[in-house]
């Protein structure tokens, strides 16, 4: 394969790979806390906060992965 | 279709680079300082309704804030910090979604091909911008660290030779977790909003004229990753200063 078809190529599983654990993980964590919602509605707000911050740092090696392959493809 | 991965100087003055994205955050600037501004020349005792909506937005982020933390004095004491940081990265997300971002421009002769060259672009679009509020950030934390504890204990969580070679080995990766924490501020940020311009511009590249109505639930949900993003940086902001300011035991 020529590199110019691997390039256009690198970008695309880079992020389709990367983003698969962050996927997960998030899919995971939402599930346990609407659980723990479910078991104990007065706590919500305290969980969501809880929540939405773990999130935020599996969303971000997400966000890793995303500009691995922007820098592959635009530089 | 034209993406550029930095943000594309549009001039200088006096030598420093203004780039397209700057042009934005000192639109937010100009918007936050001078809207900031002109309420608060006449404060009345009893609100009028600008006065009365601004209070909403500043005691619901107190509050926020207070319940975060757990303690209402620590809040207001961080709240100048969190709460700019918020609304400074709120506001420029929510402006550099609007039409014409991105696509008013002049084009540019670049190596002998052309280059088309927007006149705006969304201010967290360009890494400059989220690595300066990351290291802002950051650097802030450390500050208030070392006025709660102390310059020496504040040192002595990353370079300690009193508690044992584990403690030793933890300091130096907390240390290097600092930094981690630079990038991981900046990156983040930078690539929920770059991301979103990128698939605005190729949604509305996708689709004829007559159908760029259908690029609507897109432009909504950039609305609220803006939000999001910025309620994040904020929230991380605060939650790594509880931490930080609070005393440490082994």
């Amino acid at each position: 394969m020529e590199a110019e078809a691997i390039k256009s190529l690198a970008p695309a599983i880079a992020i389709g790979l990367g983003s698969f654990g962050p996927a997960l993980g998030i899919g995971l964590m939402a599930a346990k806390a609407m659980e723990a919602i479910g078991r104990n509605p007065e706590a919500a707000p305290k969980i969501q906060t809880a929540m939405i911050l773990a999130i935020a740092f599996a969303e971000a090696i997400a966000i890793y992965a995303l500009v691995v392959a922007l820098i592959i493809k635009f530089v | 279709m034209h993406i550029s991965l930095t943000a594309e100087q549009l001039g200088s003055i006096f030598g420093l680079p203004i780039t397209n994205s700057l042009v934005l955050s000192l639109v937010t600037a100009l918007l936050l300082v001078g809207g900031g501004f002109l309420v608060a020349r006449k404060l009345k005792l009893v609100p009028g309704k600008v006065q009365s909506s601004l209070e909403l937005i500043i005691d619901g982020l107190l509050d926020f804030m207070s319940q975060i933390l757990g303690d209402r004095k620590d809040a207001a004491k961080f709240f100048p910090l969190v709460a700019t940081i918020f609304l400074f990265i709120l506001v420029n997300n929510w402006v550099g979604v609007l039409p014409g971002i991105g696509s008013i421009g002049f084009v540019e002769e670049d190596h002998g091909h052309e280059v088309f060259v927007p006149l705006f672009r969304a201010a967290n679009a360009d890494l400059n911008t989220t690595l300066a509020l990351a290291l802002i950030a950051v650097f802030a934390i450390q500050m208030y660290a070392v006025q709660r504890l102390g310059f020496f204990a504040q040192v002595g969580k990353y370079i300690n030779f009193t508690h044992g070679p584990i403690h030793f080995f933890v300091g130096l990766l907390e240390l290097v977790g600092e930094f981690a924490r630079v990038l991981s501020f900046s990156f983040r940020l930078f690539g929920n909003v770059f991301a979103g311009e990128v698939l605005l511009v190729i949604m509305m590249g996708l689709l004829p004229l007559a159908a760029s109505f259908a690029a609507l639930p897109f432009f909504l949900l950039e609305y609220f990753v803006g939000f999001i993003q910025a309620l994040v940086f904020a929230m991380l902001t605060l939650v790594f200063l509880k931490v930080a300011t609070a005393e440490v035991e082994y």
